[in-house]
């Protein structure tokens, strides 16, 4: 078991037949990811030869779908093009939608998740690593090579500190590891994240890295203390980063929260998650966690 | 980006939203000029900060006398840590009444809200603590927007008195145009005035624009002021380096942003014992570290006198740790007498092995390679504490 992508997810790409598209899309492969294809209207028709694999390229995201059953979309295009290429695959009804590209307005990523109420998309991103399930399949640009299938699963709004735990928690493995991207709207949240890894049989303990700014760390908080029953352990990076300068009042109204590290890390701590200082003390309380149980 | 109050006014102007645009001086002289033309005025800070009026930063001047003298006195002010360079100069229109609106992006709810307030004024805060109530919040769905008729619900549920009504539909439409059509994440109107003769206007004005819709919005390059940038960042900026300038002894160079912010505290929390050294920066340099961005890098970071050791804390994902030890190992040949301070480095992730070896064959006398990010922290700080 897993969250969300498993060896039986059939991957599209879109954006496939660009630079970071054809480079991930190759390390997907060597993943063990199942890729069945790549979209692009003006390459439709023609194959990509990709990490030893001939893949077709297809018109559109329902044209891949109706020809490949594929369930996943990955999605490299550039930031001006990512909002339409997302309208598309949630039209086409596409179930997981993995949007890597970096740099979206976050307007657009607003105007994504309004269309897909109600539809039948889950959407991981934008500007993330994705998701990996170890030893069964990648749909993103997390190094499969860092850590093998195990107990832990992990959410994280960072792509290098995702990584930097993995590789801390190596021994150990995960079940799944999901990198819900940084931006200020994202399609999945911690909160979602924790509600499926408490669902899955496979994923004995959590890991929650969070970062400075907004109140996801604070209402994640609040969720473990109602739903959540499995042992969680956090991480907040940005204790000392630097005040943002803020300006008005809007932001501060509506959140409630100041949104800095130490808040985080109080409301984390107040609902029993043992947070660490630094990302090596955080493994080290999984550790002992993991080892009591063993 | 944050924009100034006179930058902002200037977008609600090209929207249509009804705002006196006034004069900009960056010396006393010019704002007694400023003054000689709009009489009775109020000289404001510019600074990309609230709280200006509480900080001394806006007063009203009867005279272009008073304007001079007050202008004298605004300008090289700090406020909250910047410095006032301009200030703008507009006409004394006491309002008959204050109110409080914005748009802005509500991330918890993934959607856009509208506070608004008739209660409001520069006091917004303490009227959302004391009388939650009087503070409207209106969400908005980005699928839909704003249209007439939501701008007629907005304004009916802030109960902006009747006799404005009209008025206020076209402020709200006026503003929802520079909220969309400008890629804004704030649009906030605090005072929002009813003067006399009951027109309202935007008497004050703070826009944050998302620099992630540059590619669409060329003009928005123009609203940047480069003396605003400090010295090293404007370098970094030319080298499209994603440094910030902090107040410290170690500089810190890694890959990706939530290593790079949990790199600072590592820093920090080791420098509690080796006494009270501070990270220098914030430098990301993102996936592909090869030996010209590292350079770079560290070339911006050496251009920091503060800065007596540099940490290095690369974690090789898709980079693998060789091509990274090959990238410091180029940096160090671009960068030749130039480096004269130490460097530890850490590496650890895919090709640790292989990657630790080119540098300890290296055998550079200013590199110190430690195994952990902990351990790296603790000799970095080390280093700049002795």
């Amino acid at each position: 078991m897993s969250i969300y992508l498993n060896k039986d997810s059939k991957i599209i790409v879109q954006g496939m037949t660009g630079g970071m598209g054809s480079k991930h899309t190759a390390l997907m492969l060597d993943a063990g990811s199942t890729i069945v294809g790549g979209v692009n209207a003006r390459k439709a028709g023609t194959t990509v030869e990709l990490g030893g694999h001939e893949l077709p390229v297809f018109g559109t995201v329902k044209e891949a779908m109706a020809e490949t059953g594929a369930d996943v979309s990955v999605v490299f295009v550039p930031p001006a093009f990512t909002k339409d290429a997302c309208i598309e695959a949630v039209d086409a009804g596409i179930g997981l939608l993995v949007v890597i590209t970096e740099g979206v307005p976050v307007q657009d990523t607003a105007e994504v998740w309004s269309y897909l109420q109600g539809k039948s998309t889950r959407m991981i991103g934008p500007n993330c690593p994705g998701i990996i399930t170890p030893e069964e399949s990648l749909a993103g640009i997390t190094p499969h090579t860092i850590a093998g299938k195990g107990p832990i699963g992990l959410v994280s709004k960072s792509g290098t500190l995702t990584y930097q735990m993995m590789y801390e928690l190596k021994d150990f493995g995960f079940s799944t590891a999901i990198g819900i991207g940084g931006d200020p709207i994202v399609g999945t949240t911690h909160i979602d994240a924790l509600a499926a890894f408490e669902a899955d049989p496979e994923t004995k303990a959590i890991v929650m890295i969070g970062e400075i700014g907004g109140d996801a760390e604070e209402r994640a908080a609040a969720y473990i203390k109602e739903h959540v029953t499995k042992p969680v352990v956090g991480y907040v990076a940005g204790f000392t980063a630097p005040e943002g300068k803020t300006m008005g009042h809007a932001g501060a109204i509506v959140s409630g929260s100041s949104g800095t590290a130490a808040a985080k890390k109080e409301a984390l701590e107040a609902v029993g998650v043992k947070v660490g200082k630094t990302p090596s003390e955080t493994a080290e309380l999984m550790r002992e966690i993991l080892s009591a149980r063993a | 980006m944050d924009l100034m109050e006179y930058q902002a006014k200037e977008l609600f102007a090209k929207h249509g939203v009804r705002t006196t645009l006034g004069i900009v001086a960056t010396t006393p002289e010019e704002a007694r000029a400023a003054a000689e033309k709009l009489g009775p005025c109020v000289v404001k800070a510019q600074v990309k900060a609230g709280g200006r009026g509480k900080a001394g930063g806006v007063k009203l001047a009867k005279t272009p006398d008073e304007a001079f003298e007050h202008a004298t006195n605004i300008l090289g002010m700090e406020i909250k840590g910047l410095t006032v360079r301009r200030v703008l100069v507009t006409p004394a229109t006491p309002p008959v009444e204050e109110y409080y609106f914005s748009f802005l992006l509500d991330r918890a709810n993934r959607q856009y809200l509208c506070i608004a307030s008739v209660e409001g004024g520069v006091e917004i805060e303490e009227v959302a603590r004391t009388n939650p109530e009087a503070v409207k919040q209106i969400p908005i769905d980005p699928g839909t927007g704003v249209d007439e008729d939501k701008a007629r619900a907005i304004v009916a549920e802030a109960r902006f008195p009747a006799e404005l009504t009209d008025q206020a539909v076209a402020m709200v439409l006026a503003l929802w145009r520079v909220f969309v059509d400008e890629d804004a994440t704030l649009v906030e109107v605090n005072p929002l005035a009813r003067l006399d003769g009951d027109v309202l206007e935007a008497l004050d004005g703070k826009v944050t624009l998302d620099d992630n819709a540059d590619f669409r919005h060329e003009d928005h390059a123009a609203f940047e002021i480069k003396e605003e940038t400090d010295p090293l960042e404007a370098k970094a900026q030319e080298k499209d380096l994603n440094y910030v300038k902090l107040d410290g002894e170690v500089g810190i160079i890694g890959n990706g942003a939530g290593l790079v912010m949990s790199t600072l505290d590592v820093v920090a929390y080791a420098g509690e014992r080796h006494g009270g050294v501070k990270p220098a920066n914030f430098l990301d340099i993102g996936g592909g570290a090869n030996a010209q961005v590292m350079a770079d890098g560290l070339d911006v970071i050496l251009g920091d006198e503060q800065v007596k050791v540099v940490f290095v804390n690369v974690f090789g994902g898709i980079t693998a740790c060789d091509e990274v030890a090959n990238g410091i190992k180029g940096a160090l040949e671009i960068l030749g007498d130039h480096e004269t301070k130490p460097l530890v480095v850490r590496l650890d992730g895919n090709n640790v092995a292989e990657g630790r070896a080119i540098l300890q064959e290296l055998n550079h006398p200013l590199v110190t390679l430690v195994d952990t990010m902990d351990g790296a922290a603790d000799r970095a700080a080390e280093l700049a504490g002795s």
